[in-house]
Order: structure tokens, then sequence, then C-alpha cells
């Protein structure tokens, strides 16, 4: 074909509006007001984030909710050296898995360590919260290297 | 607790960027609706007539290869109200979006109804493209603007219940 290839951007974009539900909601609302809460299951377990159902019984979590971190350790980590535009943060970060101080589960989020080399597993971490929260788990703009750690 | 309402719901947002590259097909498809025609593909084996073409028979399984031309008009097979807006569509809700078997094709091709009540549209109405003015056209399908109703009388749903 003498013709040139024909090629064009295709952007597939949706916004979805999630329900939470009172247990995400009290989350959420929790992030809002700049606090990081958990739930406790029947068996006294303290799951972060918080479900509507203990993954180890399958029973109910109850009503009963504490306050974690802001602090914690990083159980697992992945460094991604070419954030995409939806990523919280625009330089080279970790997704890592975070135990919050007072969880038993680990939270997901993004640590900005700087460089990979500052990353390690069992390091301690706290949370960075943006200057104006909303109620989305982008209020905690980043983990970042607890000082003195 | 915050004095605030509590959130009860939050945005995630889903975004997936490709380029995309039309096989050789609709590669030739585009260059034609470029120049304001309709250019299908033919079924060597069934004699289906594809518009927009694949490059390939859905029924048969082979190769398209010999080029159609197909009408600018055609009759609707099925149509939907929309009634919820979209950020990137400019339109007033509530409007219609149809199939529509273009006359000499045997597949309904996607086509917006205007110029026309949305409760008036009806399986079996004849419709025609609405072009943009040619000096606008480019290699994409947004050269026709919408689909009109002719006046023609209504097809009959037996002459094409088997191009649904």
């Amino acid at each position: 074909m003498a013709d040139e290839l024909l090629s064009a951007p295709h952007v597939l974009e949706y916004d979805y509006r999630r329900s939470l539900g009172e247990v995400l909601s009290r989350f959420f609302t929790g992030l809002r007001d700049r606090k990081i809460l958990g739930v406790k299951t029947n068996a006294g377990r303290v799951l972060v984030p918080p479900s509507e159902y203990d993954p180890e019984s399958g029973d109910a979590t109850s009503d009963d909710w504490v306050e974690v971190g802001p602090g914690g350790v990083v159980k697992s980590w992945a460094w991604v050296n070419e954030p995409l535009g939806r990523h919280l943060l625009d330089h080279p970060f970790a997704f890592a898995l975070i135990q919050l101080d007072g969880a038993d589960t680990a939270l997901t989020h993004a640590v900005d360590a700087g460089s990979e080399a500052s990353m390690r597993t069992g390091m301690r971490v706290t949370a960075r919260f943006a200057d104006d929260t909303i109620g989305a788990i982008g209020d905690i703009v980043a983990f970042v290297p607890e000082e003195g750690s | 607790m915050s004095d605030k309402e509590p959130v009860k719901s939050i945005i995630t947002p889903t975004r997936t960027e490709y380029t995309y590259t039309p096989g050789p097909s609709a590669q030739r498809s585009l260059r034609a609706l470029a120049r304001g025609k309709l250019v299908g593909e033919i079924c060597p084996s069934c004699n289906q007539v594809y518009y927009p073409p694949s490059g390939a028979c859905a029924r048969c399984g082979v190769a398209t290869r010999d080029e159609v031309e197909v009408a600018d008009k055609g009759t609707v097979t099925t149509y939907a109200i929309v009634r919820v807006p979209s950020e990137n569509i400019d339109l007033e809700l509530p409007y219609c979006t149809a199939h529509i078997l273009l006359d000499g094709a045997d597949i309904p091709f996607f086509g917006l109804i205007q110029e026309c009540e949305w409760d008036a549209v009806r399986i079996g109405m004849r419709v025609e493209a609405v072009w943009k003015p040619e000096s606008e056209w480019g290699l994409n399908a947004e050269n026709i603007r919408y689909f009109r109703p002719t006046g023609e009388p209504d097809v009959p749903f037996e002459q094409f219940k088997e191009h649904l």
C-alpha cells in the first residue's frame, strides 16, 4: 500500500462513582479528618483497610473502630520507575504494603522514598496527608520514611 | 468524628491510552470515507457485505477482499434512547442512537438520529446520512454528523430480520 499507515490516539476513560457502604464510608470520612481507621474482627484483629467481613472467618466485623498509624512498617514493595498520569506521585516511587501501627493487616499505598536504594522491607514509614482532604485515598499523598529510622 | 456529612462515595477513574492502528481493510475504508464514500467489503464465500469492513467474514472466517460501495441511507434495525449525560458528548438529552442497515450492506452500522423527536424513532424507519461540509472531511467517522428520517415508508421487519 502506497499510503502512509494510519494511526491515531484512542483514549478510553471512565469515572465511576462508587458507593462505599457503611464500613468504607467510615474509613474515608476518617481520612478526610486526617485519621486512619481500622475495624476490629470478633477475634480482635484490626483490619486496615477495614472490611465488612473478617476474611479469616467470614463473620461480619464488629462495630469497634480504632485509629491506627500514622506510622507503620513496609511489608513488601515494588519500585515504579515511570509513574503514569493517574498515579499519586509524578516521580519514581514504591507501591508498598504497609502495616500501620495498631493494625494486623497491610494497606496498599505509595512510598515516596526518593530512590529505590532507600527502600527496604521492614522500613518504618509515616503518612503524609494532603493540604486539603476530601475523603479519598489520595488524602494520604504518600507514605515517607520515618525520620531517624 | 467530622461535623460534615460522612463520605458516602468515591470517584474511581479508569483510563487506558491506546494508539489505534486500523488494519488494511479499515484503512482503505477510512480513506474512502475521507472522500465521502462508504466502502465495505464482500465475503467471497457467502456474499455478505460488511460495513465497516474488518477484513474477514464473521460468518465464514475467510478474508474479505473485494470492495463494495454501500449507500449513505438505510433502515433502523434497532435503537436506544440515551438519557445519561457523558462529559464528552455535547447533545441535548434524551437523544437516539441506532443500528442502521445501510442499503447494500448486510450488517448494521452505528449512527446518531437527529432532526426527529427521539420518541418518533422506530424500527424499520428509513434514514439518511447528513454529512459535514466537504471542506471539513477527515479520516474519521465524524464526517457523517448524524442520520435523519428520509420520509420514505417504513421497511417491514421481515425484510431485514436476517440483518440484525
